[in-house]
């Protein structure tokens, strides 16, 4: 094998993954793949098998059914070399509250040490860290004592702390606040652009998935039912674009297929009296709802995947 | 990639180790300089010494030994359980509950060293008792200064042993309970009953005969009278259940709970570790939330 495609091949590969515990079924039939320093956004409603899926490929979980490669390894069979080359950042932690915050991401990175490589030295400059997400001044104040903001970004740090090749972030920005989520997603995109980290991240912020993921996958019912990036999504959903405007003092709302030639008729017919124009486009919130609404109408409908090719 | 394969497993495991004595030692240090630890160290042992004072005019049974000579190697015996077992259990459960299982097990030979760090932390709190018990003694109990060489490798022995023979019991109870408040109540009530029928702050023999071989058939029972069989003269084995120390079965009741413990616990403590992941800590949250609530 060339080192061209070793680069090449995917770093999480899941095929027809099946779960259930005994006649219910969480998991039917799950498919895609994650290319290395690629960011996936895993949406969908509560109970649709995120939280599953990712544990599964986190090896915390065994499978039904189906294929999982994750790094070139079935988790459910990886060792301790694999593990080292993972970062997980879970829902909430609370452990660790009698540590300092800078013992405990020195003492965590340590774990790293043997598993270090020239391209890849492990852990990461346990200051440089702090600083990258602001807690160099937290760094001497106990774990337990911290904000719930302060402590995720610590959870994020530890998460990265072993510089992961595949980074798993639960729900990343629960609790933080605006500042703290714009530091945190340059600190995802400096992952990705300048470490080749490969990021699996779920949240509830439709915002948070378009502004950081390249590829969105839209799981409901345990199944895949989208996979694309934001744009694609929306234009999946053929989505109607929203066009408001005011005549006479009136406002008027119409859903338009064709928005461009939708205006360009309200103009040729009404002219000057036209005002307050805004032309809103289906947000990835529109995609999403269409999509897991899809879903739930009619959830024998064969999902229709849409392989991208970037 | 074929770098990183290529690394020794020995050498990854050594290091964990060493993780894990360190990660004791750093908990060892956070526990002497917390408040509440703290308060706790100093009253429970502040209790203990009470008693030992309290004692210090009352007779042995049958001997001319002041009742608190025979108290304080109970108590360094009841130390161990407490350490060993109670200690384990309830480290093992809270930190189940808060996420610092699932953390280890996120880490690369995380788990490895957490067990480590658990032995290791187990065997310091607890020497801290025995230092504090010896030294006690040492300005209570002048008879102390009288214990041969022998007696102070015995109390060593029994102590190494002991640890062994609780610890792993500690971990399959603190692997098993569904919560922290249920792994304090598993234990700490069992633990009061066994000291109260175990002969520890008062001879065995005093109690009912039908309860002796209840408190010989667990090793509380058996620290207590190791511990007095090493720092007591032997004159002191009168107040023994049949006027003798029984030094073969002390060491053979607290081996077979050490072989069966260090058998069991593995297994408890894998199939725990398996099941723990994000959504499992999540529920428990979700249920002690509603205990508060």
């Amino acid at each position: 094998m060339n080192l061209d495609q070793v680069a090449s091949r995917p770093v999480i590969r899941v095929d027809d993954l099946r779960m259930s515990y005994g006649d219910h079924v969480v998991l039917d039939g799950v498919t895609f793949e994650a290319r290395p320093g690629e960011v996936l956004a895993l949406l969908g409603p509560n109970g649709a098998g995120k939280s599953t899926t990712i544990e599964i490929l986190e090896g915390f979980r065994h499978r039904s059914d189906g294929d999982v490669e994750v790094l070139g390894l079935d988790p459910a069979e990886a060792d301790e070399t694999w593990r080292a080359r993972l970062g997980i950042v879970q829902q909430s932690w609370r452990d660790h509250g009698r540590w300092g915050v800078r013992q405990l991401l020195a003492h965590l990175g340590a774990y790293y040490a043997p598993f270090s490589t020239p391209s890849r030295p492990r852990p990461m400059d346990v200051d440089e860290l702090l600083a990258t997400v602001g807690l160099s001044e937290h760094a001497h104040q106990k774990a337990g004592s911290l904000s719930g903001g302060q402590r995720r970004r610590l959870d994020v740090a530890i998460g990265i702390v072993g510089r992961p090749d595949l980074l798993f972030l639960d729900e990343p920005t629960t609790g933080f606040d605006p500042q703290a989520r714009r530091d945190f997603h340059d600190v995802v995109h400096r992952l990705a652009d300048l470490e080749g980290t490969t990021i699996l991240l779920t949240t509830h912020d439709l915002d948070e998935a378009e502004k950081l993921a390249d590829r969105i996958l839209i799981l409901a019912g345990g199944r895949i039912v989208a996979n694309g990036s934001a744009a694609e999504l929306s234009r999946e959903v053929e989505g109607r674009t929203e066009v408001r405007w005011s005549r006479n003092g009136e406002h008027f709302v119409h859903a338009a297929d064709d928005a461009t030639r939708f205006v360009r008729e309200l103009f040729e017919q009404h002219g000057d009296a036209i005002g307050d124009l805004e032309v809103r486009r289906s947000t990835l919130e529109d995609s999403y709802m269409t999509l897991v609404h899809r879903y739930e109408t009619d959830p024998t409908a064969e999902p229709r995947p849409m392989e991208v090719v970037r | 990639m074929s770098g990183v394969t290529s690394l020794r497993p020995s050498s990854t495991v050594l290091h964990a180790v060493r993780l894990g004595m360190r990660r004791g030692g750093i908990e060892m240090l956070h526990s002497l300089t917390n408040r509440a630890d703290q308060i706790w160290i100093v009253v429970m042992n502040g209790i203990f010494v009470g008693v030992l004072l309290l004692q210090r005019n009352s007779d042995l049974g049958g001997t001319s030994f002041s009742l608190a000579v025979a108290t304080l190697p109970g108590l360094i015996g009841m130390n161990v359980v407490m350490g060993g077992w109670m200690g384990t259990a309830q480290m093992l459960a809270v930190e189940r509950e808060d996420g610092t299982l699932l953390r280890a097990k996120s880490t690369p030979n995380g788990m490895l060293a957490y067990l480590v760090a658990r032995v290791t932390l187990a065997v310091l709190n607890t020497a801290l008792g025995l230092v504090i018990f010896l030294v006690a003694g040492l300005f209570l109990l002048p008879g102390l200064t009288d214990v041969p060489v022998t007696g102070w490798l015995m109390l060593l022995s029994v102590f190494l042993l002991g640890m062994l023979a609780t610890m792993p019991w500690g971990a399959v109870v603190g692997a098993s309970v569904k919560s922290a408040g249920a792994g304090f109540g598993l234990t700490f009530l069992p633990m009061v009953v066994l000291i109260a029928i175990s002969g520890i702050f008062y001879p065995i023999t005093g109690m009912p005969d039908w309860l002796h071989p209840v408190a010989q058939a667990f090793p509380v029972y058996w620290l207590g009278a190791g511990m007095r069989e090493a720092l007591l003269p032997d004159a002191a084995a009168a107040a023994e259940l049949g006027g003798e120390f029984h030094t073969l079965t002390t060491f053979g009741v607290l081996g077979a709970y050490a072989v069966l413990g260090l058998l069991v616990a593995p297994r408890v403590l894998r199939a725990m570790a398996r099941k723990e992941s994000g959504s499992a800590v999540e529920s428990r949250k979700a249920k002690a939330m509603q205990g508060w609530g």
